[in-house]
């Protein structure tokens, strides 16, 4: 059997000729519209625990995908495979699928006018995140996890501290004549202690800190001084009594209950009628000082891009600035071109693509307006609640808005954060958390796409022991 | 369709060496290669994965994708240390590269693979014909338009109906340093619906799903288009006149099949080896001692045949084998691959898997389910002055460190002087995994498989699971709402 398979490699892999001939070829073969994307990524990670590498992982792959139509009827397909012979499957894999689907009249690629891309430099690349030598790579991971254990003696095991880099370059070609693509790059730096009280009772937390520049990375020590200090304060949680109370939503676990208020807003939940949202446009949904904005656009306080920034959205229309909630009032649906038709309007410019099936809505830099109060004001005033950490669980229907979740933090007693809490959960009806905001804070910081400053809400229910 | 016609064989292997030109010359050299630098062990996985999904969204074919994908995954142990490197180009160059790539983990002088491979002998546990699916569009296209008929009957108040189908076809291939040759064609396949009820201003959802490891003959009876879109039908209706979820800690009783997505994240994480070994699982070091009432008894079974968490070998080669964990409440053992099985001293219970050849495996579930008990499910319930009655879940989650986990209702009712009341809107239900099935009172013989829909996640790896459970009743667990 011969051992040099049929396929030469491809060198110096030309993906905007790739994505420009599968929307060729697919139109020889009859498609009406078709829309081609490539994806190209290489990752590196390592992972050291108890001071000793774990995990050392290097790779990198590409993809193809292709989305047709044959009038108002559509499908899809991808591969891993990019020789001729793998395309030539694609092609005739898609056409023959899309034969199988009816027609929608609402399917069909964005109008030629639509199109476009931003044109000022939005800072996604930087060849920096590579440059540590790979032995500096694992030095990191392990300064984050030993910061971590040095800083108490409680500190007593680990799940380890690494190390991430990645670079990836996407390409988006259709034959309305858009052609673009973008190169990204992301460096991270994380660590999940273990703190153990005097009974042996363990804690996980975590931290991290993550970058499009490796330089603009905050350092191991302070990562893993962090991810300690979270842990530790786990220590000695116990249950609170069923009641109702004010709860406050540090950042890292309000981002999510933006991020739902997003999904509720999103076109493919409302023209179903399957969002506690729909059919609420221009009406006061929220907290008067309540604004929420998605913006793909946006560059971070160091320059680099947002980790939500893009040229284009997954259907080649330029990214852009869109209000969802401004001063409690819903001022827009997130749309793609598929559910903008469906409700008579025009895209947000929000399409997600994955490498198949049809395109989906997503969000850039999505996040809550800071208000003036500062973490610890906000706290001060409030006799008897929660401060809530960490969430668990995936209690959040969007449909009726019903809200219910697993959760981990501290009981604040006269205005001050005192013990540990934990196996209780938090419930009530996003609806009416959104009009019970009663306080945000001024701590708006992006360690992510989505990010939300601290907030309280009043009158939801906690149920304990 | 790009599956290709295969004629039966006794392996699968011959796929991997037609198709990319695979010989066991070269999977010596790369294994070779991938101990160059000193390792203790060092295994390929070879994986080709072809997947369709179709769907009907108001009463037509909306959407109908494909997609292949192919790869290999090579990895090198060196003591507790592992190096991993993919690639998703099968020539033998890029195939060295990764093998040398992963091999620096280790730094020592080259060691020498065993030459010879001695195959896995193989289950075969998917009554689907080998070389996989017939792919006749048409059979699957009429299950998801049934599927909708039936939905969109069931009462007018039903406004939106989606049907999915999706299946795939796995392929792999896995050589080892120690001789392990194993290869298997995976079939995997599911029929989903959603819907959406609306009456005046409130809308609700329900969604039900089934599948596994076999054909398409599977969906009937419990699984068929009309039982599954009536199920989510029903779900949503219901759902429409639900009153809040109380909350607070009570009495709960479990129905049977699904809901043992309990014993999924109260103990079954837990006991993956790999967090027992680091010791940062509460179960750490409990073997031996009681986590569970005397009435329980937990398996991890992934040798039954057919079931979406079923595999005739694992994801590093090794026969998939039913592991007792909770005997008589009592803690007998982990789910273990290679690495934890040799670094603890253990047996390896073939639990290794990955969610591809991009990720690096680890010990995982395949069908947990608890045993069998004795009590009549109606006694049980009887048996409740005031209480919950939680018949369907969505997910769930667990912190294995503190113990802690949570999973979500989203059908279940009051018990009010032993008989089921009103209907409740979705709670999170909340408990402590070692302490959690201490409070187990009461086990029907009712023991159920949920119908093919579970799929689990671990750091980022997302692989199909099964659960199981008879009808229980636990004396005490925090219910989540917002009612009395």
């Amino acid at each position: 059997m011969p051992e040099v398979t049929a396929a030469p490699e491809l060198t110096a892999l030309d993906l905007e000729s790739l994505t420009a001939d599968l929307v060729a070829q697919a139109m020889k073969a009859g498609a009406s519209d078709a829309e081609a994307v490539a994806r190209e990524g290489d990752e590196f990670s390592v992972t050291v625990r108890m001071g000793q590498v774990e995990t050392l992982t290097e790779s990198g792959s590409r993809a193809l995908g292709l989305r047709v139509f044959l009038g108002k009827r559509s499908a899809s397909s991808s591969t891993s495979d990019l020789t001729a012979d793998g395309i030539r499957q694609l092609v005739a894999g898609a056409m023959a699928l899309a034969k199988v689907t009816a027609e929608d009249s609402c399917a069909g690629l964005p109008e030629k006018d639509e199109f476009g891309v931003v044109e000022s430099d939005l800072h996604l690349y930087y060849d920096d995140v590579y440059s540590l030598p790979g032995a500096e790579r694992i030095e990191w991971a392990r300064r984050a996890e030993a910061a971590a254990l040095a800083s108490d003696p409680r500190i007593a095991n680990s799940d380890g501290g690494s190390f991430n880099a990645a670079t990836g370059r996407k390409v988006l070609a259709n034959s309305r004549g858009f052609a673009g693509g973008y190169r990204t790059s992301y460096a991270g730096v994380s660590v999940a202690p273990l703190a153990v009280d005097a009974d042996g009772r363990m804690q996980r937390d975590g931290w991290w800190s993550s970058a499009r520049c490796f330089a603009h990375l905050e350092s191991p020590e302070a990562v893993g001084a962090e991810a300690a200090r979270r842990a530790l304060r786990r220590l000695g949680a116990r249950r609170v009594p069923t009641q109702q109370a004010p709860i406050v939503f540090a950042p890292e676990v309000a981002r999510s209950l933006i991020g739902s208020v997003f999904e509720a807003a999103s076109g493919d939940s409302i023209w179903r009628s399957a969002s506690f949202l729909a059919g609420r446009l221009g009406e006061q949904i929220g907290a008067a000082h309540l604004t929420i904005v998605d913006d793909n656009t946006m560059l971070l306080p160091t320059g680099a891009g947002g980790f939500g920034t893009s040229p284009f959205d997954g259907e080649g229309l330029p990214s852009r600035r869109t209000v969802v909630v401004e001063n409690g009032i819903l001022r827009n649906y997130l749309l793609n071109t598929y559910t903008a038709r469906k409700l008579g309007l025009k895209s947000t410019h929000n399409a997600s693509r994955g490498l198949a099936g049809t395109p989906g809505i997503g969000c850039g830099n999505l996040y809550l307006e800071p208000g003036s109060l500062n973490p610890d004001q906000i706290i001060a005033a409030i006799p008897a609640g929660f401060y809530v950490t960490s969430l668990m669980g995936f209690g959040t229907n969007i449909v009726t808005g019903d809200y219910s979740r697993g959760a981990t933090g501290l009981w604040i007693e006269d205005g001050q954060l005192t013990h540990a809490v934990e196996e209780v959960t938090i419930a009530g009806n996003l609806a009416e958390m959104l009009r019970s905001v009663t306080a945000i804070g001024n701590d708006l910081v992006f360690r992510g796409a989505v990010a939300s400053p601290t907030l309280r809400v009043d009158g939801m229910t906690i149920a304990g022991a | 369709m790009t599956t290709p016609a295969e004629s039966p064989q006794p392996s699968h292997k011959r796929y991997f060496f037609e198709k990319f030109g695979i010989t066991e010359r070269l999977l010596e050299r790369c294994l070779g290669e991938a101990l160059s630098a000193g390792g203790d062990y060092a295994d390929l996985y070879f994986e080709s994965v072809t997947a369709t999904s179709l769907g009907v969204d108001e009463q037509i074919v909306k959407s109908a994708s494909q997609g292949t994908s192919a790869g290999c995954g090579i990895r090198v142990l060196s003591g507790e240390r592992t190096g991993y490197a993919y690639t998703d180009n099968l020539s033998p160059e890029r195939l060295l590269h990764a093998a040398r790539t992963a091999a620096l983990i280790a730094s020592g002088p080259a060691k020498q693979p065993v030459q010879g491979f001695m195959e896995t002998p193989g289950a075969d546990l998917y009554p689907v014909p080998l070389g996989g699916f017939d792919l006749d569009l048409a059979a699957r296209l009429e299950l998801i338009l049934r599927a909708d008929r039936a939905a969109r009957a069931f009462d007018p108040r039903i406004v939106q109906v989606r049907a999915g189908y999706s299946e795939e076809l796995r392929r792999i291939l896995i050589a080892a340093s120690d001789g392990a040759f194993a290869s298997d064609t995976q079939p995997l396949c599911r029929l989903n619906v959603f819907v959406i009820a609306k009456e005046d201003a409130l809308s609700t959802k329900g969604s039900a799903g089934g599948g596994g490891r076999a054909g398409l003959e599977q969906f009937t009876g419990s699984k068929s288009p009309e039982s599954l879109a009536r199920e989510a039908a029903r779900g949503a209706i219901l759902q429409l006149g639900a009153v809040p979820a109380p909350a607070g800690e009570m009495q709960v009783v479990l129905g049977p099949g699904w809901p043992g997505i309990l014993l999924h994240e109260a103990v079954g994480h837990g006991l993956e080896a790999d967090f027992n070994r680091k010791k940062t699982s509460a179960f750490s070091g409990l073997i031996g001692q009681p986590v569970a009432s005397p009435k329980v008894t937990v398996v991890d079974n992934g040798t039954m045949a057919g079931r979406r968490g079923s595999l005739n070998v694992d994801d590093e080669g090794t026969a998939t084998q039913e592991t007792v964990l909770i005997e008589g409440g009592v803690l007998k053992g982990y789910l273990s691959d290679k690495l934890s099985a040799r670094l603890m001293g253990m047996p390896n219970t073939g639990s290794g898997r990955r969610e591809s050849y991009q990720s690096i495996p680890m010990p995982r579930m395949t069908n947990t389910y608890m045993l069998a008990g004795e009590d009549e499910p109606e006694d049980i319930l009887r048996s409740v002055k005031r209480g919950l009655y939680a018949v369907n879940f969505g997910g769930g989650q667990v912190d294995i460190t503190n113990g802690k986990f949570v999973f979500s209702a989203s059908e279940a009712y009051l018990i009010e002087d032993g008989k089921i009341t009103a209907p409740v809107r979705d709670a999170t239900l909340i408990g402590n995994g070692p302490e959690a099935l201490k409070y187990v009172s009461m086990v029907g013989y009712d023991l159920k498989l949920d119908e093919g829909i579970g799929t689990c996640g671990k750091d980022g790896q997302s692989v199909p699971v099964g659960v199981g459970m008879p009808t229980i009743k636990l004396d005490k667990m925090t219910v989540g709402g917002t009612g009395r």
